[in-house]
Order: C-alpha cells, then structure tokens, then sequence
C-alpha cells in the first residue's frame, strides 16, 4: 500500500526524462513512454491485490504539507478507496494498452506527418496519465483541482499536438477555453466548500455536510451546482459540449485515451466523489439526470450524422457519458462508475481499432471513403463488431449490455420514467448510429486499398480491450460497496427482466433498422437526404444541433468585438488629454509673445478695457 | 550592519562597473554579475540564518528580525532607519534574484556604453532594495524616488523605438511623470502625517513604528492614505493609472522589463502592505470595496487590453495589469489567507513575468521584431524556447502545479468569506487570462512556418535563466511553504492591523 504514492511518480519521470532528452532515438522514447506506464501498471497490480485482499478501509498516504496558512491548511495527499482502485485500474490499465498502440500509430503517423518529435507525444501522453492519477487519488479538492486542470492541459496540448495546422491549434484552444469555463465553476464549487467548512478535505466534507446542511438548503444547492458545473466542462456535456468534436483533431491514441476513456469520464468521477452533497441537493441532482438525458439524445442524432469516423465516436462517447450522468441523476452511482469502467473498455477498442483503420487507409477519416474494409482489416473488423455490439448493448454476450441495462433498470426502479424513456430512446439511437458506421465502413463496395497492420504493438492491445468488452468485462464488479450508497431493490423482480428483454429488442431492432437502410445501396437514406427537408435536417445535426453557430454568436464574437474596440487603450487616451490640453494652452500662450509691438499695444488695450468695464459694472 | 550593505553593494558596485569600462566590454558585465550574486547570496544568507517562524507577535511595536538606525536629519527627526522581517526579506531576495537575470539577460543586448547602463541597472537594485528596508517615511520616499531616475535612463537610452512613433524617449517621460506626479502625492501625505504628529506631541519624526500611533481623525486621515494609495496605485498600476505601464515596458530593454515587472510593480505592492494599510488601517478598512472594484476593473480590462495588443511585450505588460488586480484584491481583503496569497502571487508573478519578457527578448534578438503578426509557426524551428515559453504561459494562467495558482487561488479562498461577489467575478478572470495567455501561444508558435529552416536556439546562458526560472516556478508550486513560512508573521500583522479597525467600523 505504500507503493501508492509511485502509481503517479512513474508516468512523471517517464514525462520529465522524455522532455529532457527530447532528441532520443524513437525506440528509446517508446521504451520510456511505454516502460513508465508498464511499471504502474505493474504497481497498480500490486496495490489493487493488496486493497482488495484486505478489509477495503481507506487508506491515506500524506506526502507533504502543501500549503498551511492560518485555517488554510491542505496536504499533499493520497486517499485510496473502493472507487479510487476502480478508477486507477482503469486509468493505468486502458492507459497502458494504449500507451503500446500509441509506440506503434505514431511511428505510423510520423511517417506521413513529418517533421513532429515522438518524444514530445509521450511525454505529454505520460503527464497526462500524472495528472489522472493525481485527479483520482487526490485526498483534498485542492489536489483534485491540480489533477483536474492538468489533465485540461495535456488534453489542449496532444489536441494540437500538430501545431502546424491552424484548424487542429485552434481546436486545442477551444477545448482548454470552454473546460475552463466549467473549471471556474470547480473552483467557485471550492470556495463555497472551503468558506463553509474550513477545510478541503473532500472525506471530511463529506462526513461534516449532513450536519451543516439540511436537504435542498440554497448553499449546498449552490454548491452542487458549481461542482456539475466543472464536471459537465470536462465530461462534455450539454451546455459544455462543443469542444469534444473539434478535440478529435488529436492523434487517436489520444482521442482514444483522454476523449473516450479516462479524461471525459472526470465529472462522472467527481459527482461520485462528492455524492453525498449532491444527495443533499435534490434539485442539483435533478439537473444531473435532466443534462444526461438531454445531452444523450442530442449527441445521438449528432452521431447519425458524421461522416467521420472519428467524430462518430467523438459524439457516441457524449452519449455514454450522459448515460452515466443519466444513472448519477437518478441515484445509481455504483451503476455509473460500471458503466464508466466497461465504456473506457470497448471506447478505448473502438478508437484504437479506428486508428487502425485510419492509418491502414492512409489517414482516410472519411467513412464514405472506406467501405469493404472488413475482408483486408479483419482484426479491426473483428473489434469494431464486439466493441459497436458492447456500445449498442447487444444482450448477453457483451459487456455493455450489463452495465447499461443496469442503469435503464435503476432509473425506471427508482421512478424517473421520463429519464428512463429517453435512455430508451437513446439506447435504439446508439445501435442505429454504431452499425451505420460498421456497415459504411466495412461492408459495401471497396473504395479505398488497405494495408493491415502488424505487430504485437498494435495487436495486443486490440485483443486484451477486444476480450474486456465482451461479458468477461463485465465479470470485473468494481468494488464499491463501502464508498457509494447502494440500492436496496429486489434484484431479479419480473419486471427487470421484462424490461431488459425490451431494450435488447431496442437495440437488436436498431441494428435491424442499420443494416435495412445503410447495408447495400442505401437507396432509402439517400433519397430522404435528397430533399430539401431531409437536406436541411442533415446539416442541423451534422453541425450538431447549431450550438457552435450560437455560441460564436452569443460568446465569440462579442469577445472579439470588445477586444477590437480596446485596441486603443481608452483610459489612457482620456489621460493624454491632459498633455494635449498643456500642448494647446502651450501653443496659445506662445503665439501671444510674437515680439510685434502692435500686437503686444492692442492686447494692453484689450486688457485695460475688460477691467474697465468690470470695474464699473462691479 | 548587513542591512545598509544590502543597499550599498549595488551602488558601489555599480560605480565600478561605470569606470571599468575602459578596462574592456566584458569587466563591467562580469562585476555587475558578481554584485548581484553577492547581494542574492547575502540575501540568501539572511534567509537560511534567521528565524521567521516566531510567535504571532501582535502589540503596538512591529515586530522586526533585524534593525540599523543612525541619525541623518536630526532637526527633523529624520533618521537612516531600516529593518527587516519576513516580508522585506523575501522582497529583498526577490530583488537580488532577478538582479542577477536582469544583468544575465543583457549580456549580449547591451553593446553600448555597458559601464554606464550596468550602473543603471545596480542603482535600480540598490534602490529597490532601500524601499524595501526603509521603515522611515522620509528614508523611504528617499528611496522610491531614486529608484525612478536609472529606470528613466535605461529605458530612454537602451530602449527600443517602438511602432507607431511611439519612442522610447517620450515611453521613459511618461514612465517619469506618472510615477513622479504621484510620488509628489505621497510626499504631501507624508508631510501631512508627520506634522498631525507635531502638533499632537510637539515631537518631528518620520520613524515608522512612531507614526501609525498618530490619532488622526476620520477625514483627515482618509485623505492622507489616498495619497499614499494613489502613488501605490500608479506602480502597481490599478487600472485608471496603468498608462505608462505598457510603453515602457515595450520600449525598455529586457532587462528593464524584467525589473519593471518583477520588482518595480512589487514595491507598490509591498507599499501597500508596509505603509498604506498600518498607517491608516481605519480609512484603508473604510476604502477597501473601491479598491476592490478597481481591482476587479484592472483583472477584466487587462485582459481585454492584453488579447487586443500586436505587440508581444505590450501583450504582457497589460497581462500583469491583469495579475496585479488580484494582488489588489487580495490586499484590500485583508485575510491573512488572501495576505499569504499576495505574497506567492508577487513572487510566483515576477517569475513567469520575468522569463515571458526574457523569452521576448531573445526572440527579438533573433527576429528583430516584436510584431506578433510577423511571427507564427517558430515551434520547432527555434529549439527548446517555444517549451519553456509554454511553461511560462501556462504558468501566467494560473495552472495548478504553479506558484502562480498557489497565489491566486489563496487570494481568492481567502476573499470569498469576506467578499463572495468580487471572488466570483473576479474567477472568470481566470478565463480571460487563459484566452490571451493562449493566444500568444498561438500567435507566436503555432501555425505554419512563416520562413525556412531553423533559427538559433537557446544557448547555454539563456536555457539555464529560464530553467531556473521554471525550476522555481514549480517549485513554488509545489512547496509553497518555504514562502509561507517566512512571511507568515508580517502578514498576520497587516492582518491583525485590518480586521481591528474593520471591527471598530462595525
């Protein structure tokens, strides 16, 4: 248990050595990248066996003071729990089969993107995974803070990770911009915690909020509102959301790790974390449930309507994570962190085998492009098969059906019929969109040549993700039981069964629907985008419902306007006036002494006949 | 006997540097180095030698760690009177620091008359560091003044001539008159104070201690602390007053820049915290809301200012505005949590400030321009610069792992209990500061190349100012505590100063 502390002090001598030898040979650089995750890997083995083999009480590793002034006083320190375990295996394990797919796909993508260092996506790549770890462990809010906003950095720098390229700049700028927008939230959050109860000590906090606060009180209302508020920046969420699209401008691997797996899901983790203040903000938690739903069906359709196969993804990722929000709202935490866990499985499948995929047809990211793939690719095809079956919840055989079930189970149990309509909805949506990608991409005619790849690179990691998003992932039970409050509902009642007998209809009947109208000549999809109608509907979900369009307008642009108005500094413009002011007194007062006799005699003159007249009008 | 040699080593060293320079180019540059190191280690010294960590020591007589005092003007009561606590220390330290970058960073700039800009630029130090240690009021004033001419000369001589007619002449004028107009306000508040002391107890004096026991009535004394404010307000700058501040620091050499920012702002700061709140504690508890909007004003136009600017040093003078209008906040707040912020925020700022406008420096040294819209695409064609230029930015944002968001965030903790509103705006600040932080970022490093092939890269001397520069940056990040530590003492006076008086208003 002691090791703890050296989970996250891997990954960071792995960044550091990589930032300071940062012309080391390719192969070096991988082993360094790749090596550092594999030794926390191999510690994160150790401290899980260690936790779950004993009682599973907490444990705290304090490693220094960090800041101590007068009340303030935070340590720098580590706290381990069921959940915490949960996230770090998922964070260091997914993070390290990535992180091998990673030694393969730049070597890959290098060679077509010239002139980019390999040690520089490590690195950032390795400070990423640093910076998790220390959002997951953290004890206090202040050192979830530092994790929270390091995880937003390494995201912004691996976005643009090809600086060259505007758009790709630009879309690392929006990404850190509107995360950061919902980290002001976060900190406001802090604030109000610290101002309430003097300490941050997110265990502490915890077990001091029922006796400070009665239930729906306008403080921990307010409270629970700036948490969701950072929390739905970093999870992309409605109104935060704009950014994790654009994000896909990263290499893969990224996308694959901090847009899919680990990043996005840290304001499910957060609301978990502090679930108890959110328990006493029945209003807040509403709202959770309320975006998850929302945000679910509006990524939904924004799916159905890409043509990239990353951005497919991108939205899909959206969707999941809004079926955590979805269970967080309605009271089922442990089901959200399931599903947190089995998503980053057959996400992180999915986008690697989509990498793949990309770099087999020569950075072709456009699905209408591909088709056909599945008889060159077909250990790709093979993993888009189980992880698109994991994320359309196809029943029985794959994970996802276990854990998103168990959250359409528990959102109808508990009540929220609205909430678990729309999950059903969306749930029909997630197999529409999912297989329409599989079929374009991989069925129909050829349209482009592709190179499988090679390696166990690129192969294990495939493989070890492909077997986790099948019902094996879904054998791992996270261990919760101490940390989240758990439901005291009959498991196994007649109507659970009858309800996850409907929504595997829902999904199969989604696939149904897919293959129907995307498999063979798409006759029907084409003629109902012909129309103007159908044309119009496309573009207002391939633009993803407007909301970029709004906020240029709403945001953007009037930030640009103000600033063009400030390229002079008006304040200091009004202060010259008192230098031109003595300019022009300056001016008048020199042309009066002009040395001309005549002049200087009439204003005598002038002079004298002022006074005059005031004298005798005085 | 160390606290007048802190102040005497860069004038002596200073005038030796003046008349070596006939001995060749490198001897002044090589003895202004070894001054300032002398002065750090003493510095140093003090530091790793003295006990901060005392008992909150709360009473009618500051609490000093060191004092000298002889007579100079005894008609007057006038005495050469300095001290030394936690909070002159780490500002003396601070100073001796960026001394030694500030004659680092012009080792290659300076090509003329090096005896005479060297003597310039160790008077400043040696100013800069009596303003930090003069506890008497006319010692003081003595100081604030002297420290303007050399930076008048540096700029109006070294400078560069920027765009627009705007030169470096008519920047240093403006630089001399914003600063000498106000310093005029301070001498009269000064004056004002010491006569409502004679005429109380019939005695002159200008000593310290002596004078914040001076009753002064309401009005009277309101009065005196906004002359003392204003001429504090117009260094650091708050906003109304920033007018000089981007002119001179676009048109002064980098060594000028970094001295502007690292410490020339800091002495208003440190004014504040020495003079303007345990003088007047009454008044200054009764002006702390304006002070406040005028910080929130400065945090917001700032950052405007910033992202509008063309011209990369302008871009970063107007982001201290921004900076210092937290510092303001968090001084007028008054909470010893906000106070300890301040002082991370002061040190942390003058690092990343200082290696943002070192990093200017050396691109216009390989660019010779300043002009963002000529830049573009450098990453990856000028070495190591654009990372450490990135952690500098990142850094000037606020990120966790920096000490610069060790200050801003204990000066936001520490003011929300007493003024949520002011924090809660003043957070989304912190947007704006990421939005022009990135884009020079963006302007300057991303994008496609704008020339061929690669441009020099960092050699030894610049790539070790900036490690050090980050090496401490982090390192205030992470161990705030060695700051803390030191200041804890002072800061819980000016505290306990303020929230006396604020409870006697209630």
């Amino acid at each position: 248990m002691n090791l703890l502390f050296l989970i996250a002090v891997f990954p960071l001598l792995g960044a550091l050595a990589l930032a300071f030898f940062r012309r080391m040979p390719v192969n070096l650089a991988a082993l360094v990248g790749v090596g550092s995750m594999g030794l926390a890997a191999l510690t994160t083995a150790w401290v899980d066996i260690a936790f779950l083999t004993g009682d599973q009480t907490p444990f705290v590793q304090t490693l220094w003071t960090w800041v101590a002034v007068g009340t303030f006083t935070e340590d720098f320190a580590l706290y381990l729990d069921g959940l915490t375990v949960t996230m770090i295996s998922v964070v260091v394990g997914v993070g390290f089969l990535i992180h091998l797919f990673a030694s393969w796909y730049m070597r890959e993508d290098l060679k077509e993107q010239t002139g980019y260092l390999y040690t520089r996506f490590f690195c950032y790549m390795n400070l990423f995974v640093f910076s998790m770890l220390l959002l997951v462990l953290g004890d206090n809010l202040l050192l979830i803070y530092l994790g929270w906003e390091g995880v937003g950095l390494c995201s912004y720098l691996l976005i643009g990770y090809y600086y060259r390229v505007p758009a790709n700049a630009w879309a690392a700028f929006k990404a850190f911009i509107i995360t950061r927008v919902g980290d002001v939230f976060l900190a406001i959050g802090m604030f109000i915690l610290f101002a309430t109860f003097h300490t941050l000590d997110v265990q502490e906090i915890l077990s001091r909020a029922p006796d400070m606060w009665q239930r729906g009180d306008l403080m921990v209302e307010l409270a629970a509102l700036m948490l969701l508020g950072g929390a739905v920046g970093k999870s992309a969420q409605l109104p935060l959301q704009t950014w994790l699209a654009d994000a896909m401008a990263g290499p893969t691997p990224v996308s694959a790790l901090i847009h899919a797996a680990t990043m996005v899901t840290a304001g499910v983790y957060l609301i978990a974390r502090t679930h108890t203040i959110f328990e006493l903000a029945p209003f807040t938690l509403g709202l959770v449930g309320i975006i998850g739903a929302i945000t679910l069906l509006v990524a939904g359709f924004a799916a159905l309507a890409q043509t990239d196969i990353k951005r497919v993804l991108a939205y899909s990722t959206m969707s999941q994570i809004a079926y955590m929000f979805l269970a967080l709202g309605v009271g089922a935490w442990d089901a959200a962190i399931f599903h947190l866990m089995i998503h980053a499985f057959f996400k992180a499948l999915l986008f690697l085998a989509s990498g793949s995929v990309i770099i087999a047809c020569h950075h072709e990211q456009n699905i209408f492009k591909m088709g056909g793939l599945s008889r060159t690719l077909k250990l790709p095809y093979a993993c888009f098969v189980v992880g698109g079956a994991a994320l359309a919840a196809l029943p029985l055989v794959t994970a996802g059906f276990y854990s998103k079930d168990e959250i359409l189970w528990l959102a109808f149990a508990n009540g929220h019929t609205v909430l678990w309509v729309a999950g059903l909805f969306g749930a029909f949506m997630t197999s529409l969109y999912t297989f329409r990608m599989i079929f374009i991409v991989f069925h129909g005619k050829e349209n482009t040549h592709a190179h499988p790849a090679r390696g166990i690179a690129h192969h294990l990691p495939l493989i070890v993700l492909l077997v986790l998003s099948t019902f094996v992932g879904a054998l791992i039970h996270p261990p919760l039981g101490n940390v989240l409050p758990t439901e005291d509902l009959v498991e196994g009642s007649t109507m659970q069964y009858v309800l996850e007998v409907l929504s595997a209809i829902v999904a199969i009947v989604g696939v149904g629907i897919a293959a129907g109208l995307f498999l063979g000549k798409r006759r029907l999809v084409n003629a109902a985008v012909g129309t103007p109608t159908g044309m119009r509907l496309w573009h207002f979900f391939h633009n993803a419902w407007g909301f970029d369009w709004l906020y240029d307008k709403v945001f953007v642009k009037p930030y640009l306007g103000l600033a063009w108005l400030h390229r002079v500094d008006w304040v200091n413009a009004l202060v010259n006036l008192v230098p031109g002011l003595a300019r022009v007194l300056h001016w008048g007062l020199a042309t009066t002494q002009n040395g001309r006799l005549r002049w200087y005699a009439g204003s005598i003159s002038v002079g004298a006949t002022v006074l005059l007249v005031l004298l005798v009008l005085g | 006997m160390i606290l007048p040699w802190l102040i005497f080593i860069p004038f002596i060293g200073g005038l030796l540097c003046w008349q070596t320079e006939r001995m060749g180019p490198q001897v002044p540059r090589v003895i202004a180095l070894v001054t300032m190191l002398l002065e750090l280690f003493l510095a140093l010294w003090l530091w790793a030698s003295g006990d901060y960590h005392l008992a909150n020591a709360i009473g009618n007589t500051p609490h000093w760690e060191m004092e000298y005092r002889v007579g100079w003007i005894e008609r007057f009561g006038i005495t050469f009177h300095l001290a030394l606590d936690g909070l002159s220390l780490i500002m003396v330290t601070l100073t001796g620091f960026l001394g030694v970058l500030a004659v680092a960073c012009s080792w290659k700039e300076i090509e003329k008359r090096i005896g005479f800009f060297h003597l310039n630029l160790l008077w400043i130090i040696g100013g800069v560091v009596g303003v930090f240690l003069a506890i008497d009021l006319f010692l003081f004033f003595f100081f604030w003044e002297m420290m303007l001419v050399p930076m008048y000369f540096l700029i109006a001589l070294w400078g560069h001539s920027g765009s627009k007619g705007n030169s470096r002449i008519s920047a240093a004028i403006k630089f001399f008159i914003y600063t000498q107009a106000s310093g005029l306000l301070m001498l009269v508040s000064i004056l004002g104070l010491v006569f409502a002391h004679f005429y109380q107890t019939g005695v002159f004096t200008f000593d310290y201690a002596v004078l914040r026991e001076t009753p002064l009535s309401g009005p009277l004394s309101y009065v005196l602390m906004l002359g003392f404010f204003i001429a504090f307000a117009v260094k650091l700058p708050v906003v109304p007053f920033h007018g000089w501040l981007p002119d001179a620091h676009a048109q002064a050499p980098t060594a000028g820049s970094v001295d502007l920012a690292g410490i020339l702002l800091k002495t208003a700061a440190y004014g504040m915290l020495r003079f303007a709140i345990p003088l007047f504690p009454e008044a200054s508890a009764d002006f702390a809301p304006v002070a406040m909007v005028l910080g929130l004003i400065g945090i917001f136009y700032g950052a405007v200012l910033a992202y509008s600017q063309t011209d990369i040093k302008r871009l970063i003078a107007c982001s201290s505005i921004s900076h210092m209008g937290f510092v303001l906040i968090g001084i007028y707040s008054g909470t010893l949590i906000a106070l300890q912020g301040v002082i991370i925020q002061m040190v942390a700022h003058a690092f990343s400030a200082a290696g943002l406008f070192i990093i200017s420096g050396q691109l216009y040294e390989r660019l010779k321009t300043r002009d963002m819209r000529e830049m573009g695409g450098l990453f990856g064609r000028i070495g190591t610069m654009p990372g450490f230029a990135l952690a500098f930015i990142v850094a000037s944002l606020g990120m966790p792992g920096t000490g610069n968001f060790i200050g801003e965030f204990l000066i936001l903790f520490g003011a929300f209990e007493v003024v949520p509103w002011v924090v809660v705006i003043a957070s989304f600040g912190l947007v704006l500061a990421a939005i022009y932080s990135l884009v020079l970022m963006h302007r300057v490093y991303f994008g496609a190349p704008k020339g061929e092939g690669a441009l020099a890269g960092l050699d030894p001397r610049e790539f070790c100012m900036l490690l050090l520069l980050l090496f401490l940056i982090v390192l205030l990040g992470f161990f705030p505590q060695l700051v803390l530590s030191v200041s804890n003492t002072a800061m819980t006076e000016v505290q306990q100063w303020f929230s006396v008086s604020s409870l006697m208003m209630q």
